[in-house]
């Protein structure tokens, strides 16, 4: 189900940048967060490399 | 033959000694001394801490791994350290005191030639009246403390499905804490399983931190490329909060905890309270308590380690202003100065100063976060100064390898759920770990390997090194070929 909430101007979470729903959608979406687990893990994987440099 | 001593088998000391044995086999002897039976992979205590995990899944024991490696394992706690020995005996060594059942309160001196202080932190509850399992809140910092919290917040999960409704308080319990990340990670695992049991909006979650700003995480944050922008981790991480619908209270000192109330003051020099029924605040961590002693009985403490408790290194601790600071200040090889056999690695040895930028407010209470010296940088540094003193006992005048966390960076991984399908979670990246102004005049980090990214993939991720850091503290084949 959808989360459905109300972000107003008297609450601190209304000046945070809100993710839209295609960005949420994409974050569970199998395919592409299996293209991202292969990103992550090559960034993750550079990042490692050059502190054991 | 050369006797290797190290005190404490967390995953710092953990891994110096895998190293240390690997590197110089069975013609020299590698000691651990620990007042734990048990390895405890920490990170995933925030699973543990919401029932997703037993303590089973995040330990397991240390002394058939170091028979099957031929490391010596003691089980008993370090009490002080004679860097040159007693009168008439010049062979420096440690004083324990036994652990284990049977032996316990068994006082040995275990006698080395090089030493690695690994002893981690004192959970220091006692800095905030109130704090902590023995107080009025919860703590996620051992397997133990977090299965009592998981027990609290399944009681709270039945009390919302019933009708009731409840206040959640997760983050730091004083003004000097670090370990943010843990208190965030936990923070998002409530409120996944929150969603998962139906009672989410029935709760009221939340976050109380030592940051002045959200994204700290004790290192003064981090930017990352996104958008067209280099954006500060506070902007993504107050979109997180926000997007999740939980509240923070920023630049808080937590000066007193009484039970469902504590009493905090802010960066402004406010007072203000907020009730709670369930609270999981980190500690802030001190030195163990360690002593040290010279051959006359004089006491050395002082010249060993800071007032904090943390043993001194090779870091350059000279106090000056936070635009002075440098990445140069921190250490590079954890060498005493003063003792070339002896060496500190992870939370045990003294910072030079803090990361995130030092504040007071105006009653005098000094609220910043401390520097977290835990994961991966942690075990880099362990290695690092395993193969030193490997290469030190064939012959080197001096440490071999260097670990400056201005020259290493960190990957930190905050997950919630345990399903492969429907977990959350947010990787990121940063490098250095401290901030090197001259290399990187912008941001003080390399853009180029400093990232941030939340989705399923992450959470994939997280589960993978879970199993593989298990794998390899298990000592199991070609576990020297996993990285820190």
């Amino acid at each position: 189900m959808k989360d459905e909430y109300h972000y107003r101007a008297d609450e601190q979470q209304y000046y945070a940048p809100i993710p839209s729903d295609f960005v949420k959608s994409m974050r569970t979406n199998l395919i592409w967060q299996f293209i991202r687990f292969l990103v992550i893990n090559y960034k993750m994987t550079r990042m490692i490399m050059k502190s054991h440099k | 033959m050369s006797r290797i001593l190290i005190l404490g088998a967390g995953v710092s000391g953990h891994t110096a000694a895998q190293f240390a044995k690997r590197k110089l086999g069975s013609k020299h002897e590698v000691i651990v001394v620990s007042p734990n039976a048990n390895w405890n992979w920490i990170p995933s205590n925030v699973w543990v801490g919401v029932g997703l995990m037993t303590k089973k899944q995040v330990t397991f024991p240390l002394k058939p791994v170091y028979d099957k490696m031929g490391i010596t394992f003691i089980q008993a706690k370090a009490q002080t350290i004679y860097p040159e020995g007693s009168k008439g005996n010049p062979s420096p060594f440690v004083v324990v005191e036994h652990t284990e059942d049977g032996h316990q309160g068994k006082k040995e001196e275990v006698h080395f030639d090089y030493l690695i202080n690994a002893t981690g932190p004192k959970l220091n509850f006692g800095a905030t009246p109130g704090l902590g399992p023995e107080g009025h809140t919860e703590s996620i910092c051992t397997a133990d403390h977090a299965i009592d919290a998981s027990e609290k917040f399944m009681n709270l999960v039945e009390e919302m499905k019933a009708g009731q409704e409840k206040r959640f308080l997760v983050g730091t319990g004083h003004g000097m804490c670090t370990c943010q990340g843990a208190a965030f990670e936990y923070l998002f695992n409530l409120d996944f399983e929150l969603r998962k049991h139906g009672v989410r909006e029935k709760a009221d979650l939340h976050y109380i931190s030592n940051e002045a700003n959200l994204g700290d995480f004790g290192v003064g944050g981090m930017h990352i490329k996104r958008g067209g922008y280099k954006t500060h981790s506070k902007v993504f991480t107050e979109s997180l909060f926000s997007e999740q619908k939980i509240n923070w209270t920023t630049g808080a000192h937590v000066a007193k905890v009484e039970s469902g109330k504590i009493e905090y003051e802010d960066l402004q020099g406010d007072k203000d309270e907020r009730s709670f029924d369930f609270a999981m605040l980190i500690p802030p961590f001190g030195g163990v308590g360690l002593t040290a002693v010279g051959p006359e009985g004089e006491d050395w403490t002082t010249r060993l380690f800071a007032p904090n408790g943390f043993m001194k290194v090779d870091a350059i601790y000279e106090a000056k202003p936070y635009k002075e600071w440098s990445g140069a200040d921190w250490p590079k090889t954890y060498q005493n100065p003063t003792w070339s056999n002896l060496f500190a690695v992870g939370i045990a040895f003294a910072p030079p100063h803090f990361i995130s930028q030092p504040r007071v407010n105006p009653n005098g209470i000094p609220i910043n976060p401390t520097p977290p010296r835990t994961g991966m940088p942690s075990a880099m540094i362990g290695k690092a100064v395993a193969l030193s003193i490997a290469d030190m006992i064939k012959g080197a005048t001096a440490p071999t390898h260097h670990a400056s966390m201005a020259e290493i960076g960190a990957a930190c991984v905050a997950s919630a759920g345990n399903s492969l399908t429907k977990g959350r979670a947010a990787a990121m990246t940063m490098f250095p770990v401290v901030p090197d102004y001259e290399k990187y005049p912008e941001t003080g980090r390399d853009l180029n390997y400093s990232f941030g990214e939340v989705g399923l993939g992450a959470h994939w991720i997280k589960f993978l090194l879970h199993y593989l850091f298990i794998y390899k503290a298990k000592g199991k084949a070609f576990w020297y070929m996993i990285p820190e």
